[in-house]
């Protein structure tokens, strides 16, 4: 059978779909456009055409987070660049498994200031776990085999394909090849956990008295969350997961401690400061977990598996490192822990220390039967109200700031994959479109975007894109007319001194906003319509659903650690703290 | 402490400067740094000095192996190994006399009647020695290539 021939553009998108891509997000424009004439030539591949490249991004990042599977976006040169990379960044400190592809002037006019020219490699050089740029047409199929090889395996992270227009011209064909596997001598990512420090890792564990698991991201997204409860009912021991790692043990199971860290519960941080032995596993001891790193868990023997050799001993030395991907280690470490007995009870006295602090100062679980005395409803209470009504099976977007926290706090989540955030980068304006690109993936399911009044003004252009193509996602506006964690800062550390947080009376208003576009808008401002209100909103099912909630606008997140102190410094309300 | 690193990558564009980014992007100092092809035309060898305790440097080349461009990476300084440095030094003819420029070890790698320039190879430190005892000769121009370096024993820098 002869060949067919193609273009570069024709050649990128059958690529695309060689590699599974159902769906790209994107924005077309002028060194784009070969490869947007090659898109609707064909129906294999879908194009979503967002309202802005920021969006775009985080969208196939929503996509790439609740899947599992890569993210794609399709961007123009110059500006539509470099609008996406605020998602690159986001994707690179998350790790999560993005490919944009960015349309790039012509190869002979690259250096000379052209129109829409930005150096795309050059600018998104820190932020990507690696680049492309195309010299060649015929390189297209290897490239985008490499680029999705790069992107999805070892410690995922984001790839840029930068095409001269020239590469994707219509009127230079050549036979296409798409490349059955790839093997690129300077990558090779360990997945086997070396079983030496595995055997290490065991003796460490069935001595441990005082043991925790600290899980985070990685679990996640090496889809480890099977081996990782696994290992957590053998041992018994209690499980905290980061913000990123929240899912990937049942939020709702006794052994969980909540998540840990900055905003993490009290028995959490309490756990993580008195313990003997830590576990961590595809976490990596961030400034937001240890708090100042020469006072974190000093008494405890540190086992780290991750499969990034990098995160081993960066900020905290541990005792047993373990490279390789958290699925096989933990598998590795079942198998050799299965041979071995196994004594629970003496877990007891720390178990039952773990109970007291939680019943001392865990988080109130049934914040709705609080009626506050001015009448104001709690942020809490929104996110239980939220849980309730969707039954804790939502998937949860959310943006960043307190109701990103209160989301994290007060919203169980029992599997992996059902909660996305910015973690890492911590972008306003992730929450909408990455709940675009959830529910382009899982059109049945609820998919809610938990957001502020600020989060969500910076990419509320988005609600245009939703309009388009029927995305029925529950915005969840928890609106304190403030920048919350800005304001909260200020409280605590400025002497309440509110420094550009406020916005003095300049809101719109959300529910005509969103009228406008379309959807449906729900107010709501006292506590006593709130249940109802949130059910109407959930019980929706095709629409889009702009949920303005009026919440107490001096609420602060508690817990807090205090910066520069061990884990066990925290404030508990405006009036305590723990030392 | 002062610590060479050699590395193998990809001989191709852009290789280079995510090597140097990682360094700025992660708060690491390059003190010199040299690359050329290698006989295997698709590879460079890059050796830079550096400065950093034995975590920083530990970082320095697990970050640096990450790169996907990287092939390979190897910390010279952790067995013995060999430290050389070109150096390049041009003189009024009337400054400096023959017999001090054999005093200095210097090879003469031009000439004509108003200049002369000297190429001195030897280990960064006694460069830096010799720099200073130069001084009094008037040099016009010192030229200093960095270090380049290769371990003393069997092992290799080879995928």
């Amino acid at each position: 059978m002869s060949k067919t021939k193609t273009s570069g553009g024709d050649a990128l998108i059958q690529s695309l779909h060689k590699e599974g891509v159902e769906l790209v997000f994107g924005y077309p424009g002028g060194a784009a456009l070969h490869i947007y004439d090659a898109l609707f030539n064909q129906s294999e591949v879908e194009h979503i055409l967002v309202r802005h490249e920021q969006g775009a991004v985080h969208a196939a990042d929503g996509y790439a987070r609740s899947t599992g599977k890569p993210g794609v976006a399709l961007v123009t040169s110059g500006p539509g660049a470099t609008n996406a990379i605020t998602g690159l960044a986001t994707a690179f400190m998350d790790s999560t498994p993005v490919v944009v592809i960015s349309g790039q002037v012509k190869s002979e006019l690259i250096g000379t200031d052209s129109f829409q020219e930005t150096d795309m490699i050059g600018v998104s050089r820190p932020i990507v776990k690696h680049s492309f740029l195309v010299q060649r047409a015929e390189d297209i199929p290897e490239i985008v085999k490499k680029a999705f090889h790069i992107a999805t395996t070892g410690r995922p992270g984001p790839v840029v394909i930068d095409v001269p227009k020239d590469l994707t011209d219509p009127n230079h064909t050549f036979e296409f090849n798409y490349p059955n596997e790839i093997n690129m001598r300077s990558y090779k990512p360990v997945k086997v956990g070396d079983p030496k420090q595995i055997k290490e890792a065991v003796d460490l564990i069935l001595e441990a008295k005082k043991p925790v698991i600290y899980s985070g991201g990685g679990v996640i997204q090496d889809n480890a969350s099977a081996e990782l409860t696994e290992l957590a009912k053998l041992l018994k021991f209690p499980i905290t997961n980061t913000l990123m790692g929240l899912g990937a043990f049942p939020g709702t199971d006794p052994q969980f401690l909540g998540m840990l860290g900055m905003h993490g519960t009290y028995e959490a941080n309490m756990v993580m400061h008195n313990t003997d032995l830590i576990i961590a596993v595809g976490a990596r001891f961030d400034d937001r977990i240890t708090n100042d790193p020469k006072q974190f868990a000093l008494h405890a023997k540190k086992i780290h598996i991750d499969v990034d050799p990098a995160s081993l001993s960066k900020i905290i030395n541990v005792d047993v490192p373990v490279v390789g991907s958290a699925k096989e280690c933990l598998s590795e470490l079942i198998v050799e822990l299965n041979k071995q007995k196994i004594d629970t009870n003496k877990l007891e006295p720390w178990l039952k220390q773990i109970n007291e602090w939680r019943n001392e100062h865990g988080l109130n679980h049934s914040m709705l039967d609080i009626v506050p005395d001015n009448g104001k409803i709690l942020p809490q209470q929104v996110i239980q109200s939220l849980y309730k009504e969707t039954e804790g099976k939502a998937f949860i977007t959310s943006d960043v700031g307190q109701h990103q926290m209160f989301a994290a706090q007060y919203y169980f989540f029992d599997k992996p994959r059902q909660w996305i955030n910015s973690g890492g980068l911590g972008t306003m304006g992730f929450g909408l479109p990455s709940a675009m690109g959830v529910q382009f993936a899982f059109p049945k399911d609820t998919v809610a975007c938990v957001t502020g009044e600020g989060s969500i003004q910076m990419c509320i252009q988005e609600l245009s894109t939703c309009f388009q193509y029927g995305l029925p996602i529950k915005i969840i506006n928890l609106n304190n007319a403030a920048l919350g964690m800005v304001k909260q800062w200020q409280d605590m550390q400025y002497g309440g001194r509110h420094s550009a947080s406020t916005y003095e009376n300049s809101l719109p208003d959300f529910c005509a906003l969103s009228e406008s576009y379309g959807h449906v808008g729900i107010k709501v401002t006292k506590l006593n319509e709130l249940e109802s209100a949130m059910k109407e909103c959930i019980s929706l099912k095709d629409k889009l659903v702009f949920l303005d909630v009026d919440v107490d606008p001096d609420e602060h997140v508690y817990p807090m650690l205090e910066a520069g102190n061990a884990m066990d410094f925290m404030h508990l309300s405006k009036a305590k703290k723990t030392w | 402490m002062k610590r060479v690193i050699a590395l193998l990558m990809e001989n191709q564009p852009g290789a280079l400067s995510r090597v140097v980014g990682l360094f700025s992007q992660r708060g690491y100092n390059i003190e010199t740094l040299i690359v050329a092809p290698t006989s295997d035309p698709t590879l460079s060898r890059l050796t830079m000095t550096t400065n950093g305790d034995e975590k920083v440097v530990q970082q320095i080349t697990k970050q640096l192996d990450k790169l996907i461009d990287v092939v390979t990476v190897s910390d010279l300084g952790e067995s013995d190994f060999v430290e050389r440095e070109l150096m390049l030094v041009k003189f009024n003819k009337s400054t400096i006399a023959s017999d001090e420029i054999e005093k200095f070890e210097g090879k003469v790698v031009f000439e004509d009647n108003e200049i002369i320039n000297l190429q001195f190879v030897g280990e960064p430190d006694k460069l830096d020695k010799l720099v200073e005892s130069l001084k009094a000769k008037e040099p016009l121009e010192i030229v200093r290539s960095g270090s380049s370096g290769i371990s003393s024993n069997s092992k290799t820098l080879t995928i």
